[in-house]
């Protein structure tokens, strides 16, 4: 039997589908109800809710709990302070990508941690490396559920439960409580939107779910299954392991490893030069970078909206628009004299209903990694392949000033 | 059609003797190359060690060898096993009771296992992962030495001296974090790359099991390692490590070998004991048979064991000194039996009346290192376990052809049981063993023996006597590096040639050795069709 997150005795009957598949070894609804497009317009345009609790949570807690992380990750967690979060990744030895993650600081020496795969042991072997007590380290993952709330009235339904979140900032953490459980509140999603994430006891699952329900209610408050959240986070240009990367740890060959640069976040590494601080993968990376011996980087393609629709109209068919949202492997091929270039590939491909455009997420040469630079890209039309012309693409393709704005302008959208 | 005259003794182009799977596989490739082939056998029946009788009425017990893993993919392909019935079906299960109620109950899907070993310890959960994707890169990287004819440490043959240099540069090449883990599995114990690894001891169980499958090792000793490496060298389906039955268990496997070899041509006698190899300076001429038959043939080949290879079929005397001086150091020393059950109903285990699916594969009985290491302390004084290992396999769960519906048929593959008894005979301790492996299944399955309608124990001296494995080996000899690779069965005699021109050996205890692989049949007929070609 599959396990359930605290939050299951609920959900199960609150999927409409019948349809439940595995994530980490979860049931886990892709939809709740038929239309995936409701759930996803919940998202963009009231509020919707993420059960994310087949997240692995880990505790990073007490004497060494900082140095640790700083020697383990690729940002520096001693750059934020308290109450704050922090987007990370981290690497192996040889620099290639291990694993990305939230790092949630409570306080000095006590961080939260979610990690897509088991990785309890890793940070314990590190631990021991460093002459850190292993038990720094706490897998927390039956002890919470977690419950992702976003969409652009997420601020005003938690408001209604607890005044905590109100002051807080994009990427900030707090502690509240709601239906008398105390939970950890940071803002923060996988969708690109105005949205929390509340960490929940696990006895305190069920009443703190029903609480968020009924503050919703009148606000359109739906749940959302994973694919929606899927459609969003490719908008949002957020990468999805085990998609459009694979963890080195389980790789076979260095083909299908890659290293932050590889997967365009180069931003993530910016602070690197400010700072001597050692962390695995460091050596690997600044030589990486002194020799630009990057294979590729991920961005993303915005594909153009004539073309798809000429590509369609020519074969006598109509333009796939409505819930299109595939994780297959597309080909991507330079524009140049030499016809079928090969260039690359993307992984992940969404017609976004909202940005009226398809969207993909694809690893191209550095050189071709040029905002606007013009690709094609690999369709297939009527079983055949066909190319279309796409734009590259950098950052979010849905960047919403709600998102990171201020809590008070966002009071009232 | 032969237009040779009738009177002429019998003359084939080749004459194979034993009709195991490796006889078969050889067999097949001979005639599908054009030879034209004679496959003697012994019994009444062929498949060797791999065949399924029906002792009780409607019930089909695999007698021996009872799961396939190492069959090598090509030689599907190449002789048209899938043509003539070849199905395997998963083993997707691995039910690992322990002691107290504690048990580890694993499937297919990785996360449901890291969940199922996370009851005991998150850490050995994330550790497993890692060693079976690493086990499985290692395993990947050696495939192509397990399908390849080995290098002659002995030969200044160009073509050997340049596969050692490609060996070693395979080597060096390596992954360094698979080179580690190679050397590792060379030179430790299963215990101690276990204890290296998890802290649980139920765990550690669940993966020592492969380390003493068939081997006079326990856990602790250093040999463990290789034996369990080698166990995970198969796949299913491209699934590195994992296990399947086939259809009508393992004899069926050998009828698909046997409806493969008559379609290519090979023409197979039963009943057809061979005396001796002739051969007069150094060239093999043909057989003789005990009942005085002589069949002439330009190539014999044996697919018996070494001993049987070099010592029985032909006279030793005959034989390099220094090649009989080490095959006396080839060793045997069977350790596995068989006790298989005709059942009126699945077994239960308390807590799990309710999960039918629980023995859909391997059940190991073995719930730690130390019972484990226990099992083979008392084999080692001369004596079968008194709480042995125990291997089981309840096929009729998913082949309901093998039993009558709703009854079953359990195979148990019982360690250890030392061919060579301190004490008595194994003719008077057969049923003693059987009680003793009844008695422990039902400390693990509470009402066992109450199911019990029918009991066959196979005792080493039995697999000797009936298959003719020599001291009940089923791998026809220890899978010990000395004995292996380079090694099987001896330095200078490992491709698949003996001192006798056109006399060849293709059994198990050539390269790459035991199991249900085909690849010493596969590789060796490889051998005898290059070396024809060079003749021609």
């Amino acid at each position: 039997m599959p396990q359930s997150t605290p939050f299951q005795p609920r959900l199960s009957g609150l999927n409409q589908t019948g349809v439940w598949k595995l994530w980490a070894g979860y049931a886990v609804a892709p939809a709740y109800q038929h239309s995936i497009s409701t759930e996803y317009y919940a998202i963009r345009n009231s509020a919707a809710l993420l059960d994310t609790s087949p997240l692995f949570k880990l505790r990073f807690a007490g004497p060494g709990a900082e140095t640790l992380l700083r020697h383990a990750m690729v940002r520096d967690v001693g750059a934020i302070a308290d109450g704050r979060a922090q987007y990370t990744c981290w690497c192996d030895r040889r620099g290639y990508v291990l694993q990305d993650g939230v790092v949630l600081r409570l306080s000095s020496d006590d961080f939260l941690l979610t990690a897509a795969e088991p990785t309890l042991k890793y940070f314990r072997d590190l631990a021991s490396d460093l002459g850190i007590a292993r038990e720094v380290v706490q897998d927390v993952s039956l002890d919470f559920g977690i419950l992702a709330l976003q969409g652009p009235l997420a601020r005003r339904i938690l408001a209604r439960l607890t005044d905590s979140a109100n002051g807080l900032r994009y990427f900030g953490v707090t502690h509240g409580t709601i239906a008398g459980h105390g939970v950890i509140l940071s803002r923060t999603g996988y969708t690109g939107d105005l949205g929390y994430e509340l960490w929940v006891p696990r006895q305190g699952a069920l009443a703190v779910l029903d609480a968020l329900l009924e503050a919703g209610r009148g606000d359109n408050l739906t749940m959302m299954g994973t694919t929606a959240l899927k459609m969003a986070r490719v908008e949002a240009g957020l990468l999805l392991m085990d998609v459009d990367f694979r963890s080195s740890r389980h790789a076979w060959v260095d083909e299908q490893r890659e290293t932050p640069t590889e997967l365009g976040w180069g931003w993530m590494l910016r602070a690197m030069e400010r700072s001597d601080r050692d962390f695995v993968g460091r050596g690997a990376i600044e030589q990486e970078l002194a020799t630009g011996s990057s294979r590729w980087t991920t961005t993303g393609l915005a594909v153009d909206v004539h073309d798809y629709e000429r590509v369609h109209d020519d074969a006598g068919v109509l333009a796939p628009r409505h819930e299109v949202y595939e994780e297959t492997t597309m080909s991507v091929y330079r524009r140049s004299e030499t016809p079928w270039d090969y260039a690359g590939y993307a992984t992940s491909f969404h017609y976004s209903s909202l940005l009226r455009r398809p969207l993909a997420l694809a690893k191209i040469p550095m050189d071709l990694a040029v905002k606007g630079t013009e690709v094609d890209l690999e369709l297939t039309v009527i079983r055949r392949p066909q190319n279309v012309l796409a734009r590259v693409h950098a950052g979010p393709f849905f960047n919403p000033e709600r998102k990171t704005a201020a809590a008070d302008e966002v009071q009232n959208p | 059609m032969s237009t040779e005259p009738k009177s002429a003794a019998l003359r084939y182009d080749a004459v194979v003797i034993g009709a195991g799977h490796n006889g078969l596989v050889h067999a097949g490739y001979l005639a599908r190359a054009g030879m034209r082939t004679l496959l003697l056998e012994q019994r009444h029946l062929v498949g060797g060690a791999a065949i399924t009788e029906e002792l009780l009425p409607g019930f089909r017990f695999t007698t021996f060898s009872y799961a396939i893993s190492l069959l090598r993919p090509e030689i599907v392909d190449d002789l048209d096993l899938v043509e003539h019935g070849l199905m395997v079906l998963p083993l997707a299960n691995t039910f690992q009771p322990g002691l107290n109620g504690e048990y580890l109950a694993l499937g297919p899907d990785a996360d449901a296992n890291y969940h199922e070993i996370a009851r005991f310890s998150a850490e050995d959960a994330e550790a497993a992962r890692d060693l079976d994707h690493l086990i499985a890169r290692l395993c990947v990287a050696l495939k192509p030495w397990m399908d390849r004819i080995p290098p002659n440490v002995r030969s200044e043959d160009p073509a050997d001296l340049e596969a050692m240099a490609e060996l070693r540069a395979f080597m060096e090449g390596l992954d360094p974090e698979v080179r580690t883990l190679a050397e590792r599995f060379a030179s430790s114990s299963a215990a101690e790359i276990l204890d290296a690894t998890f802290e649980h001891d139920l765990v550690k169980s669940l993966y020592a099991s492969s380390g003493i499958i068939g081997s006079m090792v326990s856990p602790r000793d250093r040999e463990s390692g290789l034996v369990w490496l080698f166990h995970k060298m198969g796949e299913y389906d491209g699934s590195p490590g994992s296990w399947g039955f086939h259809k009508g268990g393992n004899g069926g496997f050998t009828q698909v070998l046997a409806r493969a070899c008559e379609a290519f041509g090979v023409e197979i006698r039963t009943e057809a004991r061979v005396k001796r190899v002739l051969h007069e300076q150094g060239a093999v001429r043909g057989v003789e048979l005990e009942d005085g038959q002589r069949i002439e043939a330009p190539v014999v080949v044996s697919a018996l064991d070494p001993r049987q290879t070099f010592t029985r079929l032909v006279d030793p005397s005959d034989m390099p000194a220094d090649l009989i001086e080490h095959l006396e150091g080839y060793k045997y020393q069977g350790s596995a039996s068989k006790v298989n059950f005709a059942l009126s109903d699945l077994p239960t285990f308390p807590g799990l009346e309710d999960k039918p699916d629980l023995f859909r594969g391997f059940t190991n009985l073995g719930p730690s290192i130390d019972y484990l290491h226990q099992a083979f302390t008392e084999a080692k004084e001369g004596r079968f376990s008194r709480r042995p290992f125990i291997d089981c396999c309840i096929q009729s769960t998913v082949d309901p052809g093998m039993s009558p519906p709703g009854k079953h048929v359990m195979s148990c593959f019982v360690m250890y049981t030392p061919y060579q008894l301190a004490e008595g005979t194994w003719d008077d301790q057969r049923d003693a063993l059987g009680d003793t492996v009844q008695e422990t299944l039902e400390e693990f399955f509470p009402g066992f023996s109450e199911l019990v309608l029918h009991r066959e124990v196979v005792t080493p001296l039995d697999i000797e006597r009936t298959v003719g494995l020599s001291e009940g080996n089923i791998f026809a000899g220890e899978l010990f590096d000395t004995q292996l690779f380079l090694n099987r069965p001896a330095p200078g005699w490992n491709q698949y040639r003996t001192p006798i021109s056109g006399y060849y050996q293709c059994g198990s205890g050539t390269h790459p050795g035991g199991c249900v692989s085909g690849g010493p049949g596969m590789l060796a007929a490889r051998q005898v069709l290059k070396d024809a070609q060079a003749g021609a």
